[in-house]
């Protein structure tokens, strides 16, 4: 699955293969200026959460949004999901435009039209989807961290692997529900299925718990799954069963995974791409091989000599960085981890680098590569 | 660094028990091992392997239903278990201090930084009023890489990192020889973990510190650790250098945790996970508290269980399994 | 495969929801011993409310034929608590006054409940202008002295039962209310609510399913503590003779017996059998209430703190510890 360059062609969209297109999303959350500020007529200021990300998801495809806290990988998700609107820029899902779907408050169908004519659809997508944001949330589920939080401890495990058919209103039949719930929950490796219906959330292991999670995500039959850090809350010896779970349902199912995360140690053995972010945006992006192997961004590499390694004999030269991530709201001029960037140059004041192409698929933002390959887009 | 040869802190056959109304929970069961000046030794295991209770159990900070029915504790000589509290209370702090695991969200939000560290040093009669522990106040920020000017700063306007090392000046206030580290840097981004990481090298180096890193998270150890003790249900499951846990693991346990970490320099090793829950630790089963989980269990395993054995000069372990043949 | 201990359990996955909930009860009063008492404390009332007809010795509605010796009567063989200022038995006036002032503030807290946890619900759940408005409703209602408010309505509406018990439950929903929203804000950025967003849930589902079961046991353990205000404000209201005249409750007799001589006929009985009938339900109303706020507010429990002596252990007393 090779990955497309940042710029969408209105033609390559339509292709299949490619699940999700996300193109300059941008989600800003304005800070309340107060009284003096609003009277001085002082320019608001803005937490800059989600600052010019784009980045596409192909079928069957693991991508990981690698990043620490506060670069937005988060924000990133929950904008994918509907469950912020995004301020600026377009995500496209299967082909369909959703990015303005959470705007409408009631979430109401766009107009349809009787006849689905193929070339007006590819002319102007936009007005045919009878996508409502509940129907699309049928096809994109997440997965959030922490399994001892995601239950409602006083829902069972049937009331709460069946919430997603009862919320959009399937399987009527209390057997076919049964029936469905039994088989998402087999499907996520709790077997058999019938002896953990009646369980509460306090009675199951953190592992057993997080299963049942993936149960409610599959149990709609999802086509992409967004998974918030889903091991890291978990013992270590039982976090390599969920995460070859979430290999197995890609490679059985097709099923496309975003599997965000703070631990790069994961992401480096299951995913395909990754994808790095630094307050807001993506520095860098690749096959997970080629981005570990020959990282070219400065933060990329910094990170990766930091990450400690289970290997005594291997002495990295670390290269740690002082202070902390800055905050999202006054981002310095030019690229934004010049503050922190080991290498910066003037130049790198002045210019605040996109995604350069710097090998097959792979992308980073530097001024330092820029230098003499062609610029994408 | 060098390691001093005579121990400072010696602990032997240390037994905690729990005794609530679910039974009686048999939470840490002979632990043994020794911590020397200037040593930095990593103590390991996952979520209720007892790792935290054992160091509760070395500060006597055990909650309502802890007992320590067995063992000594001696610190320079002295077995610490045998005081009266009063007494204790004057080594804890001054000799051994401990940073909690989450201490870092437990700041008091309305007094600033360094008017809560200040009580540490007044509690102890280090200074006779919190204005003039002051001095001392901005020492200990300098010195774990805090701006001394952001004493009087409240615990909302330090970052996660900068709390954590407000902890650990904390900790330091008393000059203590021997810190024990709760898991430090486990709700950290990884940078700042290396920061952290780095900052208890430091100290450990300035200050001749002892350091205790209790953390589920072996490739931490690896990276600043002298010594490892992996904890498994409650026992020692193997004790040994850095390095030869990592390059010749001998317990079961050792080598399957070490196949469940992801590592950075051979990314194409597939990640395996353990079947099976830890014990209960009211309910264990009679022999090796890890045979039910064991890819190398034997009769002998569910029946007997394995004492400390101290199998290669300078390693110990439980397991029947090693030495015999082709393990 | 996967080897996990696989939990025993009923099949039907829909049943036993119920019966989890009694034993869970069941178990929690049986730690307690405050509120094993309260709640023995309770019972007992409430079986001499609801069995009074059978319970008392004589009918209180009754007339009878007094002598000037029948008034304010010493307890004797005929009437153990004596008699009070009309000659009637203290005993059955006082066991058939138990029914006024529970039934009062039973009923009076369940307006109270009702009212705050609405309230409530939408000021923490809805937020925004709405919950503003209903925060600073409820202020006002906070702000106002309940009782000089409480005797004014009963004068201008007329003290019969019914408007008792609604000035009552009216002006009593504001801890409630308050507590709820609290709670309820918290729930509602929950991980689980997210995720239920995040399946497209809405505000009426994730009301129905995660906010209000959650809320609920606090909602019920807070409405037992009003109970016992609500008591009190119905004696307190009766005491000071807006009482419904029809029944005699406790704050009644109370009232009776202040105001028609008790005190210097010395007839004790008269005051302390209704005062004390007062103060037990109350007492088990705070009891109970407390005992289930502690548990479904893990917040408030302390019993994890502990001294120094026992935590070192020698052997042969572990053993007797077993």
């Amino acid at each position: 699955m090779s990955a497309a360059p940042t710029a969408v062609d209105a033609r390559r969209s339509l292709v299949p293969e490619t699940v999700l297109e996300v193109e300059g999303l941008f989600k800003h959350f304005p800070l309340p200026r107060g009284l003096v500020g609003a009277l001085l007529g002082r320019p608001g200021r803005v937490v800059h959460a989600v600052d010019g990300v784009s980045f596409t998801l192909g079928r069957g495809e693991i991508l990981a949004l690698v990043g620490e806290s506060g670069c937005g990988k988060t924000t990133t998700a929950l904008s994918l999901m509907g469950l912020l609107p995004a301020s600026a820029g377009s995500i496209r899902f299967n082909g369909q435009d959703v990015t303005h779907l959470s705007g409408r408050p009631d979430g109401a169908a766009r107009a349809t039209v009787a006849a689905l004519d193929g070339a007006a659809y590819r002319r102007e997508p936009s007005v045919f989807p009878s996508l409502t944001l509940k129907r699309l949330r049928r096809q994109i589920q997440m997965i959030f961290q922490d399994p001892y939080e995601s239950l409602n401890p006083r829902a069972t495990v049937y009331e709460a692997v069946a919430e997603p058919l009862e919320v959009h209103g399937l399987e009527p039949d209390s057997e076919s529900r049964l029936a469905r719930v039994c088989r998402a929950l087999e499907d996520s490796g709790l077997k058999p299925a019938q002896a953990f219906l009646g369980r509460l959330p306090h009675e199951l292991s953190g592992g057993q718990r997080q299963r049942v999670v993936i149960a409610g995500a599959l149990v709609l039959e999802p086509s992409l799954i967004i998974a918030d850090e889903p091991v890291s809350m978990l013992d270590v010896s039982i976090r390599a069963d969920i995460l070859n779970l979430l290999d197995d349902l890609r490679t059985r199912r097709g099923i496309s995974i975003l599997y965000i995360t703070h631990d790069l140690g994961t992401a480096a053995c299951f995913t395909d791409r990754i994808a790095v972010m630094y307050l807001g945006r993506i520095v860098e992006i690749g096959p997970t091989r080629r981005v570990l192997a020959d990282p070219q961004h400065p933060y990329t590499r910094a990170l990766l000599s930091v990450v400690p390694v289970p290997n005594p004999r291997l002495r990295r030269k670390r290269l740690i960085l002082s202070g902390e991530t800055p905050n999202p709201i006054d981002l310095p001029s030019g690229c934004r981890f010049r503050p922190r960037c080991p290498v910066a140059v003037d130049r790198c004041a002045v210019v605040d680098p996109g995604l350069t192409l710097v090998g097959e698929g792979h992308q980073a933002a530097c001024v330092l590569v820029e230098g003499d390959r062609p610029a994408a887009t | 660094m060098e390691i001093d040869a005579s121990p400072l802190l010696d602990v032997r056959h240390l037994s905690t028990h729990f005794v609530t109304d679910e039974g009686v929970f048999r939470a840490v069961e002979d632990l043994s091992f020794q911590l020397r000046r200037g040593e930095f030794l990593g103590l390991v295991g996952e979520s209720g392997c007892g790792k935290t209770t054992a160091m509760l159990s070395v500060l006597r900070l055990l909650p309502a239903a802890g007992r320590i029915v067995a063992g000594e504790v001696r610190l320079e000589g002295e077995d610490i278990l045998a005081l009266e509290a009063a007494e204790m209370r004057r080594v804890r702090w001054r000799k051994m201090s401990i940073i909690f695991q989450g201490a870092m969200n437990a700041l008091n939000p309305v007094r600033s930084v360094g008017d809560q560290i200040a009580e540490a040093l007044v509690l102890h009669e280090m200074a006779p009023t919190y204005h003039q522990a002051g001095k001392r106040v901005a020492e200990l920020l300098e010195l774990v890489g805090i701006d001394a000017a952001r004493a009087d700063q409240y615990p909302h306007q330090y970052s996660g990192g900068m709390r954590q090392r407000a902890m650990i000046a904390m900790a330091l206030a008393c000059n203590p020889q021997i810190v024990i580290a709760d898991e430090p840097t486990t709700a950290l981004d990884v940078m700042i973990q290396a920061q952290i990481l780095e900052l208890l090298e430091r100290l450990q180096g300035e200050l001749g510190l002892a350091v205790i890193l209790v953390t589920h998270d072996l490739s931490v150890v690896a990276e600043v650790c002298h010594n490892v003790l992996v904890m498994y249900g409650g026992v020692l499951a193997e004790y040994a250098t850095v390095d030869a846990i990592y390059n010749e693991p001998l317990h079961p346990y050792t080598r399957l945790l070490l196949e469940a970490f992801p590592d950075l320099s051979r990314p194409d090793a597939r990640l395996v996970s353990i079947p099976g829950q830890p014990p209960r630790l009211n309910a264990l089963p009679a022999g090796c508290r890890f045979a039910p989980r064991c890819p190398m269990v034997i009769d002998r395993c569910r029946v007997e269980a394995p004492p400390v054995r101290q199998v290669r000069p300078g390693r110990w372990a439980t397991c029947h399994r090693i030495d015999e043949e082709g393990v | 495969m996967y080897e996990t201990p696989v939990p025993r359990g009923p099949l039907d996955p829909r049943s036993g929801r119920g019966r989890r909930a009694l034993a869970a009860l069941i178990s929690l009063f049986r730690r307690s011993p405050l509120g094993l008492i309260g709640m023995l404390m309770l019972g007992l009332a409430l079986f001499a409310a609801t069995f009074a007809p059978w319970l008392a010795p004589y009918d209180p509605d009754e007339s009878i034929h007094v002598t000037i010796d029948d008034i304010y009567a010493r307890p004797s063989a005929e009437h153990l608590l004596g008699t009070d200022d009309g000659g009637k038995d203290v005993l059955s006036a006082f066991i058939f006054g138990s029914r006024v002032s529970l039934l009062v503030g039973f009923s009076a807290s369940l307006i109270s409940m009702v009212i705050g946890g609405f309230v409530g619900l939408v000021a923490g759940f809805y937020g925004g202008r709405i919950g503003n408005a209903l925060m600073r409703l409820t202020d006002i209602f906070l702000v106002i002295p309940d009782l000089p408010l409480m005797i004014v309505i009963v004068a201008m509406v007329g003290p019969s039962l019914w408007n008792i018990i609604l000035v009552i439950g009216i002006l009593g929903w504001t801890g409630t209310a308050r507590m709820v929203r609290a709670q309820a804000l918290s729930l509602k950025e929950r991980q689980f609510v997210l995720r239920a967003r995040a399946l497209g849930a809405g505000n009426f589902h994730i009301l129905r399913r995660h906010i209000f079961p959650l809320v609920l046991p606090l909602m019920v353990a807070n409405t037992v503590l009003v109970i016992s205000l609500s008591i009190l404000s119905e004696s307190t209201l009766s005491f000071l003779g807006l009482g419904d005249p029809t029944t005699l409750s406790w704050g009644g007799m109370l009232n009776f017996a202040f105001t028609r001589g008790a005190i210097s006929a010395r007839a004790w009985w008269a005051l302390i059998a209704p005062g004390l009938g007062i103060v037990w339900v109350v007492l088990a109303c705070t009891l109970v209430g407390n005992t289930l706020e502690e548990a479904f507010n893990p917040r408030l429990q302390s019993h994890h703190l502990q001294g120094d002596d026992k935590m070192i252990v020698s052997p042969s007393r572990l053993k007797a510890e077993g």
